[in-house]
């Protein structure tokens, strides 16, 4: 279960909601305006369990999240869900890998400080002995003409 | 019975020499008759992997997944200290400066080398370029992708890092550099295949330790390589995973 986000760790001006996380709780959370650019060249990548419960994160992970490794492993994904993304992205995102296909689509991820960054985000099943164990999500650097489209969109699918 | 083994096409040309050393290494310590058949390209070599001739491999990550899932091959080591990465540059004297100022319609000069190209694309990708919206131009070598931009037949060129790196002095101050991949977990690995199966871990052991006495320090040199560390299986799956995000 994910804890309400801390104020302590907030950086700027920030706004406030409360996060319905499905089957995860809530989650009060604090953000702002504040945008990380998405660092050239590097992959952010993570694997989780089954149930979306984070196993393993790479370094580029942990500066773009903002958090320590600690805090991460064990934790669900949710951690960065942003206000600002529809849950019906999630929605489809879990449709798809639950049918053993990838999922791709362009997602805003919400800091630990509050701030946030966009990714392009990958999302596959990880079969082993034909058995899905978990997921891999590889996230890479979006394209600024999708981001916008995307800052476009969001907003009318909730 | 002779075991055949090759190495993935995109080796360096200062490293032929290596491989036959190599392989005799290898059928010394191991007491394989083992024959060293080298591919011109990487559909020559899929062919003979798909026909089931090849038992040990030097593999692009690229075939990982095909060698695993689909023909049983199991990893055994891959280089320590090295990863796949991949470099975007243009001319020195070119006004671009970021991948985001490229236009759709620019020439693009690549290997055949499939993991750089897909990484050098996954780059480009951030500039709205894609298959689609370039042109892209086959090369043989590293330094003749360094010379089609200095010659200004290609716009953008995808070089493995490690052979950017090793480019001439002069040929760099010519280039600029827009990326630089730091994805670190890609990586080539030598893999063994299901006639050769049974002697998994002992192969393995004689590699890994390859780097303790000077003959096989000096063989491991003339590969451009300091070691060998082992790949777990599962490690293994965890790139194939990556890759398979990666594949557009």
């Amino acid at each position: 279960m994910l804890s309400d986000m801390k104020l302590e760790d907030i950086v700027g001006d920030y706004k406030e909601s409360v996060l319905d996380l499905y089957g995860n709780g809530s989650r009060k959370v604090f953000y702002t305006d504040i945008e990380t650019p998405y660092p050239d060249g590097k992959l952010i990548v993570s694997t989780t369990d089954k149930a979306g419960v984070i196993t393993h994160v790479n370094q580029s992970f942990i500066e773009m999240s903002g958090y320590t490794e600690d805090e991460l492993i064990g934790m669900p994904h949710s951690i960065l869900r942003h206000p600002d993304m529809p849950s019906a992205a999630f929605k489809d995102l879990w449709d798809t890998v639950n049918r053993g296909k990838k999922w791709q689509g362009f997602v805003k991820n919400l800091r630990k400080d509050g701030g946030y960054y966009w990714v392009k985000a990958t999302v596959i099943p990880n079969i082993r002995n034909g058995q899905v164990v978990g997921y891999t999500s590889v996230r890479r650097k979006p394209s600024r003409t999708k981001v916008n489209e995307c800052i476009q969109l969001y907003p009318t699918l909730f | 019975m002779s075991y055949i083994f090759t190495v993935s096409p995109d080796f360096s040309p200062d490293h032929l020499s290596g491989w036959y050393i190599f392989n005799t290494w290898l059928q010394r310590q191991s007491g394989e008759a083992i024959h060293l058949e080298l591919y011109d390209n990487f559909q020559a070599q899929r062919t003979a992997i798909q026909a089931n001739k090849i038992d040990l491999i030097y593999a692009n990550p690229f075939d990982a997944a095909m060698l695993v899932r689909e023909k049983g091959f199991l990893p055994l080591v891959r280089a320590g200290n090295t990863s796949d990465e991949a470099i975007i540059a243009v001319s020195a004297d070119s006004s671009v400066n970021d991948v985001a100022e490229l236009l759709p319609g620019i020439n693009v000069a690549v290997t055949e080398d499939p993991d750089v190209h897909m990484i050098g694309m996954i780059m480009l990708e951030a500039g709205d370029l894609d298959a689609g919206n370039i042109n892209t131009r086959f090369y043989n070598s590293q330094v003749l992708i360094a010379k089609s931009l200095l010659q200004g037949e290609a716009d953008v060129g995808i070089f493995l890092a490690k052979a950017f790196d090793d480019l001439s002095n002069l040929t760099k101050k010519q280039l600029k550099i827009l990326v630089r991949s730091q994805i670190s977990v890609i990586h080539h690995s030598l893999m063994i295949g299901p006639k050769l199966a049974g002697r998994r871990d002992e192969i393995q052991a004689l590699l890994l330790a390859m780097n303790n006495d000077d003959k096989g320090k000096s063989v491991l040199n003339s590969l451009g390589f300091d070691t060998w560390i082992k790949v777990e299986d599962e490690e293994m799956e965890f790139m194939i995973d990556l890759m398979d995000t990666l594949i557009i």
